[in-house]
């Protein structure tokens, strides 16, 4: 049963294969259904796969398959294969099934859109390589996995690529993708250099021939690779732009599979992570600073996706916080939960978004509950979760990293505490503003707003009612009274070490519990009580926090305009003028002495005669002259 | 009595010389042509001279191959008067400076 895991990436790639082949003729719907029926098909290996690594003993739960060798060379072995263990299997359960969803929930979203079928061959390509990613057992094929996903969140941004933003938007995430793709080749390379091997599991084996200076800088490579990935301080920028790919492809590459890459990664390569202690500082002051920054710009901004996108980075800051301080498994648990709820939250706004036509400023929205109660009642859920209010998931998820992080810094707890607070209140901010109050789309402008908001269709409602009871229920994968038993002692195995509350006593924990749910209800009441009657609030929404932070303007002057004057000179003075200068001299000075000597063909044969004679005169001259003297 | 062979030599030079200064001077195609032919033809004198003189054989031979070449080089240099005439009637090689560079 396990051995067939490898389906679980097959089949998506079969969907793709099929979709490129004949996509064009099956249209709309049906070529949403195949895309969707392949990664069905997918998560249906996975539960059979999860099924059979559950009847294995703990300490057998790890199994490492080469299917073929890929690359040869010297002392370089990449053999393509994967590796199940509970981490992996994991990764595979969430991704699976929330692409399902999502598939299921794009038939809706993009049904008449004129690129129907491409929309779905990319979404395969996407699962594919996310499998891939996941699954890979040589870290070369991991990156390969990496870069697909990759370009599929490029092609999929750049989606509507009339339209100017768009394309940008998609440049955009391709460049910061790649700065942190620099770092893990380079990372790649360090660890073949020092170890001899790619194979995940040879390499975490001989890990001590990495030395602690090595694995420090292996360990910040690969961090920077997580912050490309992961929209972490300082390459975060890129994923707020991404939302002008099509509202699916928010909630699934860039809310709950994609982006939570970098965090895999890092709990992949654990055991490198823990030989450099300041490594790991580093990643957890990076998860928390990120997770503080983008939770208050996310209190500003006025697009409704823009708020989930800038909340999706605060979210995955947690997560790295969690890394950084060795909490490994909370930092999975939040991810599965966060998939659960930001993919619900993204597709209920898409929903919204769906059904007022195409508008998505939150200050244009306002008394939906009534007209849109499928979307209404599950956002809610999707809202109680990501806030932290007990018990839904997200307070579960949530706390558990909180309370490791406690035992790492309190400062860094301190941190993550405020950060609560922003996160509930942003979220009841932007739930307030969406559902409740006035109806506000009405108001604008009066063009295609003529028809009413409606709810949307079966196959969008259905992903959003699952996903709600995944949001609320999620928690019980590790309630804290079970750690020792559930999801902590299936995943456990995987990691070196998990710093499980090691120093705290059950009182602590409790006490922490409290006062996340305490933080989140504060900062669920002030954002209700701000924004229940009042829409526009500028003193609430400071620029700063509007141009997020002036984080882009400083890129924009630091690095976008040195980099066009550098362009501009080498365009006009080193190409314009030196190069072309080269070429163009060269040619002149050849033509100039051309002229001189073209006069000697004067087409009168006489010349040439008495040329020839001179010569020859020259040439007998010559010799007699050296018989002459010698 | 036999004639010197130096004899043969200053003959062949001044015929020579007849040769390079008509084709210097001249501008009749015709007459450089014939010009030509003398400096060829003095050529071969002085071939046959030092054959006979160095008793060698090699020199008549020579001339043999002299004369074909001349016989060709006359075959495509009329060729070429003949195309000049029927487009201008006049042979004078100055008339024909377009190929000048």
């Amino acid at each position: 049963m396990v051995h067939a895991a490898y389906l679980m990436a097959v089949l998506p790639l079969a969907g793709f294969v099929v979709l490129v082949a004949v996509g064009r003729r099956l249209g709309d719907p049906l070529a949403g259904w195949v895309g969707t029926v392949a990664v069905l098909g997918s998560f249906v290996v996975a539960c059979i796969a999860l099924a059979g690594l559950l009847g294995e003993p703990a300490s057998a739960r790890h199994l490492s398959e080469d299917y073929f060798s890929w690359i040869t060379v010297g002392g370089l072995q990449v053999k393509v294969g994967i590796l199940l263990d509970p981490l992996s299997m994991t990764m595979c359960m969430f991704v699976t099934g929330v692409s399902a969803l999502i598939h299921l929930y794009s038939i809706g979203y993009m049904k008449g859109d004129p690129e129907f079928s491409k929309f779905f061959i990319y979404l395969n390509l996407f699962v594919f390589s996310m499998l891939l990613l996941v699954l890979a057992n040589n870290l070369l094929v991991t990156f390969v996995g990496w870069e697909g996903v990759g370009v599929c969140s490029y092609w999929l941004v750049s989606f509507w690529h009339e339209r100017d933003s768009a394309a940008s938007a998609g440049k955009k995430a391709f460049i910061y993708n790649r700065i942190g793709d620099a770092g893990f080749l380079i990372a790649l390379f360090l660890i073949f250099s020092k170890v001899g091997s790619l194979d995940v599991s040879t390499v975490f084996a001989h890990r001590s021939a990495l030395g602690s200076g090595a694995a420090t800088a292996v360990a910040l490579l690969l961090l920077l690779a997580a912050a490309g990935k992961s929209a972490q301080i300082p390459l975060f920028n890129w994923l707020p732009d991404a939302m002008e790919g099509p509202t699916p492809v928010s909630a699934l590459i860039h809310a709950a599979t994609m982006v939570t890459a970098g965090v895999y990664l890092l709990c992949r390569v654990n055991s490198i992570l823990e030989l450099s202690p300041d490594a790991m500082w580093v990643v957890a002051i990076i998860g928390g600073t990120t997770a503080f920054v983008a939770a208050t710009i996310a209190t500003s901004q006025q697009d409704i996706k823009k708020v989930l996108a800038f909340s999706t980075v605060s979210q995955i800051g947690y997560m790295m916080l969690a890394v950084g301080s060795g909490a490994y498994i909370a930092a999975i648990f939040l991810m599965v939960a966060h998939a659960f709820y930001k993919g619900l939250l993204f597709l209920g706004a898409g929903s919204v978004i769906h059904g007022l036509h195409d508008e998505q400023d939150l200050k244009r929205m306002g008394g939906l509950a009534r007209l849109l109660p499928w979307t209404y009642g599950t956002f809610l859920v999707g809202w109680l979760a990501i806030a932290g209010i007990p018990p839904f998931s997200g307070f579960w998820a949530k706390s558990d990293v909180l309370a490791n992080v406690y035992a790492k810094s309190p400062a860094l707890w301190a941190l993550g505490v405020l950060t609560a607070i922003l996160t509930a209140y942003y979220m009841t901010r932007l739930f307030v503003l969406a559902f409740r109050g006035d109806e506000r789309w009405a108001a604008g402008v009066g063009d295609h707003r003529t028809a009413p908001p409606h709810e949307s269709p079966w196959v969008m409602r259905l992903p959003l009612v699952i996903l709600a009871v995944l949001a609320f229920a999620g928690g019980i994968l590790d309630l804290p009274w079970v750690h020792r038993t559930g999801f902590a002692s299936w995943l456990a195995p995987v990691f070196v070490h998990d710093l499980y509350q090691a120093h705290e006593g059950d009182g602590l924990q409790v006490i922490l519990g409290v006062v996340d749910a305490v933080v989140a209800l504060a900062g669920a009441s002030i954002g209700y009580a701000l924004w229940r009657r009042k829409v526009d609030q500028p003193a609430l929404e400071p620029a700063f926090l509007q141009r997020v932070w002036y984080w882009d303007d400083f890129y924009d002057a630091v690095i976008g305009r040195p980099g066009q004057a550098l362009a501009r000179f080498a365009a006009t003075v080193v190409d314009g003028r030196i190069i072309d200068g080269v070429v163009n001299g060269t040619a002149s000075v050849l033509r100039k002495s051309a002229s001189g000597v073209r006069r000697l063909q004067t087409g009168y044969v006489r010349n040439y005669a008495l040329g020839i004679a001179v010569g020859l005169a020259a040439v007998i001259a010559f010799f007699i002259s050296r018989v002459w003297w010698s | 009595m036999s004639v010197p062979g130096a004899w043969y030599l200053v003959l062949a030079a001044a015929l020579f010389t007849v040769g390079a200064l008509g084709l210097l001077i001249r501008r009749n195609v015709l007459v450089m042509f014939m010009c030509i032919e003398l400096m060829l033809n003095a050529a071969n004198l002085t071939f046959v001279t030092f054959a006979r003189m160095l008793g060698d054989i090699g020199g008549q031979v020579i001339v043999f191959f002299v004369l074909v070449v001349a016989a060709a080089e006359v075959v495509v240099g009329l060729g070429i008067v003949v195309a000049i005439f029927r487009r201008r009637a006049e042979t004078s090689a100055d008339d024909l400076h377009v190929l000048k560079g």
